[in-house]
C-alpha cells in the first residue's frame, strides 16, 4: 500500500534565527533579572549567611521596621510630591508651549522648538550641577535674577522645606521639552477643516482650543501622564548628583530611587543589603505597574466610551 | 502663504491689528521660555572662559580671547587631572556598540514579527513590548549577580549588554509598525526571483531607514546620559563613561569654580553641538506619525 504521507512543511528555521538573538538577550538581561529580583525579595541570609526563604518577612520589615519604614514612607511621600509637581507644572507648560508652537502664523517655530528642547538631551548629572551652581549663594546668580522681583534668595538646596520643590522644578526645566513635543505632534495632526469649520461658526481661539483641540489630544494627555509617572517613580540621578546618596538635608529629597540605591549598596555606616534592595525594587515595580494599569483601565476605557458616544 | 487664502478680502483693519497683537504675544511668550531654557547653559559656557574673579564679579559678561578677563585656567586643571579623553572614548564605544546591536537585533526581530504568521507571533510581540513600560533599573540586584557570574563586572561589556536589552523593546515595537507598511508585492517579487528570506530582510532594510534613524537617536541619548549602570556595573577609573566621569570629577573639585565650569562645558558642548546639527531628524522622529 502506498502511503500518502502529508507533505511535511520544512521547519521555518529562518523565523527562529531572526527572533532568537533579540528574545534571548531581552530575556536574559531584562526579564530574568526582574523575575529573579522578585524572587530574592522573599529570601534573606540566615545566621550562617545562607539564603533562606522567609516569605513576606522582608516586606513586613520594609513597611514596619523602624530602620526601614520611616525612610520608605518618606521616600514614597516625596516621590508623590515630585510626581505631582511634574504633572501640574511640567505638563501644562508643555501643552501651553505646544499650543503656541502649533499656530502656523508664527515665524521661527523650528528655532524656538529646537532651543526649548535643548535641556532635555543633556544628562541629568550635568543639569544637576548647572543648577547647583546657579542656585549657589556663593555665586549669587539666583540673587541677582530674583532681586528685581523683590524676592530674597535662600540656600534652596540646603533647606528641608525648599530642596524637594526646587529640585522638582529643576527636573521640570529639563524635561518640559518631551510633553511639548508629544502635544505638538498631536496638535498638528488635527485636520485644518475641523478648526476652519469651528471658526466659521464663530468660535474664538480659546473656544477652539477647549472644545476641539483638547478633546482630540486627550489620548496624548494620557500617554504623557503615564510616561511622567513611570519616569518620576524611577528617578535617581538628579537627587544623587545634587544631594548625594543620603538625599539631604535630613532625607527631605529622598525618593524611591535613592532609597533603593542606599538599601542595596549601603552608604557610609549602613551596610548594603541585596535582599532588602530587591524588596524595595519589587515595591517600586508594584507602584509603577499600578500606575500603568490605572492608565490602561481608567483612561483607555473612558476614551473608548467617548469614541462610542461620538 | 497658503494661510492667507482663507482670510476673506473684506477683513476690517481692526482684525488685522488683533492678529498682530496676538503675534506679538505669542512671540513674547516663546522668547521668554526660550531664554529660560537656554540661559543657564549659556551662563556656564561663558563663565568657563573667565578668570575666577570675573566669574564672581561679572557673571553675565562675555570674555572673548584677548580680553583682560579671559582665562582658560579651568581647562588646564581639567586636562591635567581628569581623563576626559578616556571617558569620551568609553562612552563612544559603549554607545556605538550597543546601538549597532540594538538596531541589528531589533530589525531582525521586527521583520520576523511583521512578515510571518506563526503560532505565538502575537504573544511574542506582547512579551517583547513589556519592557517599554517596566524600567530595567528595577532588576539591578539580579543584573549585578548576572554580570558577576558572566565575569563581566567592571567592564564596558556589562553596560553594552544592559543597554542592548533596554533598547530592544521600544525598537522592536516601532520597527514592526514600519515593516508592516512595506508592500507585499515587493517581497513576493523577490521570492519569485529565488531570494532567500535573509536576502529579503536585507532588501527591506533601506525601506525602513527613516525609522531606523529615529530609533537610533532615541536609544543614543539615554545610553550616553545614563548614570545608574556605570555607577554600579563599571565604576573603575579606566571604565568610566563621560556621565559618571563628570559626576565624580565635578564632585571632587567643588571649590575650584574654573575647573567645575570647564568640565561641565566639556561634557556638554559635544552633545549640544551634535544635537543642533541633527535636531531636524530628532524632532521629525518625535513628531513622526503625526505628519504623514
Amino acid at each position: 500500500m502506498q502511503r500518502t504521507a502529508p507533505r511535511r512543511k520544512r521547519f521555518p528555521w529562518h523565523i527562529l534565527i531572526f527572533l532568537a538573538p533579540a528574545v534571548f538577550i531581552y530575556t536574559l538581561v531584562m526579564i530574568y533579572p526582574l523575575i529573579d529580583s522578585l524572587r530574592l525579595s522573599f529570601f534573606a541570609p540566615n545566621a550562617e549567611g545562607q539564603s533562606t526563604f522567609v516569605g513576606l518577612a522582608n516586606y513586613q520589615r520594609l513597611l514596619t521596621d523602624s530602620n526601614f519604614a520611616p525612610r520608605f514612607w518618606g521616600a514614597l511621600r516625596n516621590n508623590f510630591v515630585f510626581f505631582l509637581i511634574h504633572m501640574f507644572v511640567q505638563n501644562p507648560i508643555g501643552l501651553f508651549l505646544a499650543a503656541l508652537l502649533s499656530s502656523r502664523f508664527v515665524r521661527g517655530r523650528a528655532i524656538y522648538r529646537t532651543l526649548i528642547f535643548t535641556p532635555t538631551i543633556l544628562s541629568v548629572v550635568l543639569v544637576g550641577f548647572i543648577w547647583q551652581l546657579i542656585l549657589s549663594p556663593l555665586w549669587g546668580i539666583a540673587d541677582s535674577l530674583l532681586r528685581p522681583f523683590g524676592l530674597k534668595t535662600l540656600p534652596y538646596l540646603g533647606l528641608e522645606t525648599h530642596a524637594l520643590p526646587v529640585l522638582s522644578l529643576v527636573s521640570v526645566w529639563q524635561w518640559v521639552g518631551l510633553p511639548m513635543m508629544l502635544f505638538l505632534a498631536a496638535l498638528i495632526s488635527i485636520p485644518d477643516e475641523l478648526i476652519e469649520a469651528a471658526r466659521v461658526d464663530g468660535a474664538t481661539g480659546w473656544g477652539v482650543f477647549m472644545r476641539i483641540k483638547l478633546p482630540l489630544i486627550l489620548p496624548t494627555v494620557g500617554i504623557v501622564a503615564v510616561l511622567t509617572f513611570v519616569g518620576n517613580f524611577n528617578a535617581f540621578d538628579l537627587i544623587y548628583t545634587t544631594q548625594k546618596a543620603l538625599a539631604g538635608p535630613n532625607f527631605s529629597t529622598d525618593i524611591l530611587g535613592t532609597f533603593f540605591y542606599r538599601t542595596f549598596f549601603g552608604v557610609q555606616l549602613q551596610l548594603g543589603n541585596p535582599t532588602m534592595g530587591a524588596t524595595v525594587a519589587a515595591m517600586m515595580l508594584l507602584i509603577i505597574l499600578g500606575g500603568v494599569l490605572f492608565y490602561l483601565f481608567a483612561f483607555q476605557r473612558r476614551l473608548l466610551r467617548l469614541e462610542v458616544q461620538l | 502663504m497658503c494661510a492667507t487664502r482663507h482670510i476673506p478680502r473684506h477683513v476690517p483693519r481692526r482684525v488685522n491689528f488683533v492678529v498682530l497683537l496676538q503675534q506679538i504675544g505669542i512671540h513674547a511668550a516663546l522668547l521668554t521660555y526660550t531664554v529660560i531654557a537656554t540661559f543657564p547653559i549659556v551662563l556656564i559656557v561663558i563663565n568657563s572662559f573667565k578668570t575666577r574673579r570675573a566669574i564672581f564679579g561679572q557673571p553675565f559678561y562675555i570674555a572673548l580671547p584677548g580680553d583682560r578677563l579671559f582665562s582658560t585656567v579651568g581647562y588646564d586643571t581639567v586636562f591635567k587631572n581628569a581623563n576626559f579623553g578616556q571617558y569620551f572614548a568609553n562612552s563612544i564605544f559603549v554607545t556605538v556598540v550597543s546601538l549597532v546591536l540594538v538596531l541589528f537585533l531589533a530589525t531582525m526581530a521586527a521583520f520576523a514579527l511583521a512578515e510571518y504568521r506563526f503560532p505565538g507571533n502575537l504573544f511574542l510581540g506582547l512579551y517583547l513590548s513589556l519592557g517599554i513600560m517596566v524600567p530595567i533599573r528595577l532588576g539591578t540586584v539580579s543584573i549585578l549577580n548576572l554580570v558577576k557570574s558572566l565575569g563581566l563586572i567592571d567592564t564596558l561589556w556589562a553596560l553594552i549588554l544592559v543597554y542592548t536589552a533596554q533598547g530592544l523593546p521600544l525598537a522592536v515595537f516601532v520597527l514592526t509598525q514600519f515593516f508592516r507598511q512595506i508592500p507585499k508585492e515587493l517581497k513576493d517579487a523577490a521570492r519569485i526571483d529565488g531570494a532567500s528570506e535573509y536576502r529579503i530582510y536585507a532588501l527591506t532594510l533601506p525601506l525602513v531607514r527613516p525609522a531606523i534613524g529615529t530609533v537610533a537617536i532615541f536609544n543614543m541619548i539615554p545610553m550616553w546620559n545614563d548614570l545608574w549602570f556605570p555607577l554600579i556595573l563599571a565604576p573603575s577609573e579606566a571604565n568610566k563613561t563621560v556621565t559618571l566621569g563628570s559626576q565624580v570629577f565635578i564632585g571632587q573639585f567643588v571649590n575650584d569654580w574654573n575647573a567645575v565650569l570647564s568640565s561641565l562645558t566639556l561634557a556638554m558642548l559635544p552633545v549640544v553641538i551634535l544635537y543642533l546639527i541633527f535636531s531636524r531628524q530628532l524632532i521629525r522622529g518625535l513628531t513622526a506619525g503625526a505628519v504623514k
